[in-house]
Formats: structure tokens, sequence, C-alpha cells
């Protein structure tokens, strides 16, 4: 059982560094962001799995939460941040009200 | 016997929504459809995946500890299930105000 | 009767997390909860409860599954969409007109858009319009017959609904 949760352990490391492809070329800020979330999610799930091969899941369990709430407020002050900033483009601030007058 | 077969058939259907979403994520041409596969994709995945676990970290025996730390765990799959579409419409919300452009189908089109 | 069950609510989280059933970490939770009980009573609940919030919680309960059939439906869908060789999308934002009133209601409803098949919900405009991206033709269709919004409106008793 060990080497099938070492296996499901490696696959989530592959799909970490698929999902990291797009944080490095994403064409604006925002994919990066997503693509930090998306990779926050995958190391919760890892960070049990990991728990299980050391056998001590009791104690991982409290790291992993701490790691999913840590995650779900950096992706909401990183959108709220860019929804007050009204531009994603670097240099360029409030790209639309400049555009209005 | 039969909870470990739940908890492997739970997780594998876990990586493979979680393998999709990231395909998605990969292949979609612009930042509103990448949240479509990763805001849905991603919560199935980790509810799936973590529920195995659940059931996986039971099949030792119903002890106090054990039980206590399924329920811990399946707490944070419901932290995730209330977390992530919030997340998602967030950045989306974000991305709207921020003035990126949506692609439409008539754009695909050409 | 707000701080007790805000109390009770907290007081079973501690004795989950911290998993010490001794007179101890016991007496610990109880001073911390009540102190967070005291400073922050009126955030969980802002009106008075009465037997119409168990109702709602009980309804609720009951829409849960509905909602992850939906979801495990919604993702079948996006997988489709993904491993298509030729991705056959037909991305579009819709308006969607609502009449829920209430902010919980308001807020479940756009949860519940967003976790169902291929559509999410990108802004709320002054309580009436909902903003949403639909990935393909059909799903914005489904979404405009309006079979959820009937269901949330039925779980949190708004105004001009009838019940089944």
């Amino acid at each position: 059982m060990e080497n099938f949760f070492l296996t499901i352990s490696l696959a989530l490391g592959f799909l970490v560094l698929l999902s990291l492809y797009r944080g490095v070329v994403g064409p604006t800020v925002l994919d990066r962001i997503v693509s930090v979330g998306v990779i926050g999610t995958k190391t919760t799930v890892m960070l049990i799995l990991m728990g299980l091969i050391y056998k001590r899941v009791d104690m991982f369990v409290d790291i992993s939460i701490a790691y999913a709430m840590l995650n779900f407020i950096a992706t909401l002050a990183a959108a709220k941040f860019f929804h007050v900033r009204k531009s994603v483009i670097p240099g360029v601030r409030f790209y639309k009200e400049r555009e209005v007058k | 016997m039969i909870l470990t077969i739940l908890s492997v058939l739970l997780i594998i259907s876990g990586i493979f929504f979680f393998f999709t979403a990231t395909v998605g994520l990969l292949r979609f041409p612009d930042f509103y459809c990448r949240m479509q596969a990763t805001g849905k994709g991603d919560t199935l995945g980790a509810l799936l995946c973590l529920s195995g676990i659940a059931v996986y970290n039971l099949s030792d025996g119903f002890t106090l500890s054990s039980v206590l730390v399924s329920i811990k765990i399946m707490l944070i799959a419901f932290f995730i299930f209330i977390a992530n579409p919030t997340a998602t419409h967030a950045i989306t919300r974000a991305g709207l105000n921020a003035g990126v452009k949506p692609l439409m189908k008539e754009d695909l089109q050409k | 009767m707000r701080y007790i069950t805000t109390f009770l609510i907290l007081f079973l989280n501690w004795l989950i997390w911290s998993g010490m059933f001794d007179a101890f970490h016991i007496s610990l939770g109880v001073i911390s909860c009540a102190l967070v009980t005291f400073l922050s009573h009126d955030l969980f609940f802002k009106e008075k409860l009465s037997y119409r919030n168990i109702v709602e919680t009980v309804r609720f309960i009951k829409y849960i599954p509905w909602l992850l059939y939906q979801i495990v439906l919604s993702n079948i869908h996006v997988a489709y969409l993904v491993l298509h060789p030729k991705m056959p999308i037909e991305p579009s934002m819709v308006r969607l007109e609502t009449e829920l009133k209430k902010d919980l209601s308001l807020v479940a409803y756009a949860n519940s858009i967003t976790l169902t098949p291929g559509t999410i919900t990108a802004d709320i405009v002054d309580r009436k319009h909902y903003i949403v991206h639909c990935i393909s033709k059909k799903v914005a269709d489904d979404l405009l017959a309006g079979d959820m919004e009937k269901r949330i409106a039925h779980i949190f008793e708004e105004a001009g609904y009838k019940e089944d």
C-alpha cells in the first residue's frame, strides 16, 4: 500500500510540474496566480499522503489545513489587489478610468 | 479489505480529475476558460482524494484517534469545497474588472 | 441564543481539532471559545435565531447530494471538452436575471453556479443581475432554464416562489 501512495504522490508532483508551465509562461499575471492556487490544492493532498507514508497522519493533517487556509487567503488577497488596481499590465495603473476620460 | 479497494478507487478517480484540470489549464486558449477547468476539476479532485484517504485511514480499525483524524480530513475537504469556488469567483471578477478581454466564440471561428 | 449557538459551534470545532480530552485542554478551550464568542457573536448570525434557521439548515443538507451530482456531471463535461482533440468550446458571457433577495441565498446561488456544469459567476450587478461565463451553448441554455434558482428559493423561503 505504501508503494501505491508513493506512486500517487509522484503523479501529483508531475502534475505540479505541468501547472508550473502556466505559471512561468502565462500571458497575464492572473494566469500565474491561478497556477499558484492549483499547485497549492495539489500540495494539500500531497502533504496528507506524506503523512500516510511516514505513519504520522495526525500531525500532517494540521499542517495541511494551515496550508489550505494560507493558499485561499493568498489567492483572495491577490484577487482583491488586481480588482482595485484595475490593470494587469505592469507599470500601467487605473487603465480603465483613464480610457473613460 | 472493502475499505481499501474503495479508497483506491476514490483516489484514482480524484487523480483523473486533477489530471483533466491541469490539462485544461495548459490547453484552453483564454483566461476565463482556464478558470472553468481549474475551478471545477480541482474541487472534485481534492474532494475525492481526501475522502479516499479518510476511508483508508479507517481500515485499520475504528479507534477514537483514527476516527478523529478521518473527521479532520473530511473537514479539510469541506473547507476546500467552500473555498475553491469563492477563490475562482474572486479571481474571475478581478480579471473582468482589470480589463482582461474574454474570448468569444466569434473569435474562435476565425 | 446567538451566544449559545456560536459557542457550541466553536467548542465542537475546538474538540475536533485539539483531539485532547483531559481537563486542562478542555478548560483552555472553554475560556478561549467564550472570549471569541463574546467578541464576535454577531458575525455568524446577523439576526435573531428562530425556528426558520433549523428549517433552512435541514433543507440545505438535503440540497447537498443534488449539488454533488451536478458537480460530478460538470466535471465529466469539462473532462470531455479538455480531452477532445478539437476542443469544441463556445465561450460566451451571459447576463442572468435573478429575483432572489437575501444575502445568503445570493451567495449560495453564485457558488452553486460556479460549481455546476461549465459556468462561472463573474460579477453581481446591483443585486439583480449575475454576469456568468459559459463555456458552451448547451450549458448556457440549461442555466437560463432556471431550475437551480427555484431550488435555492425553496431552501431559503424567498417570497414569490411557491412551495412544491
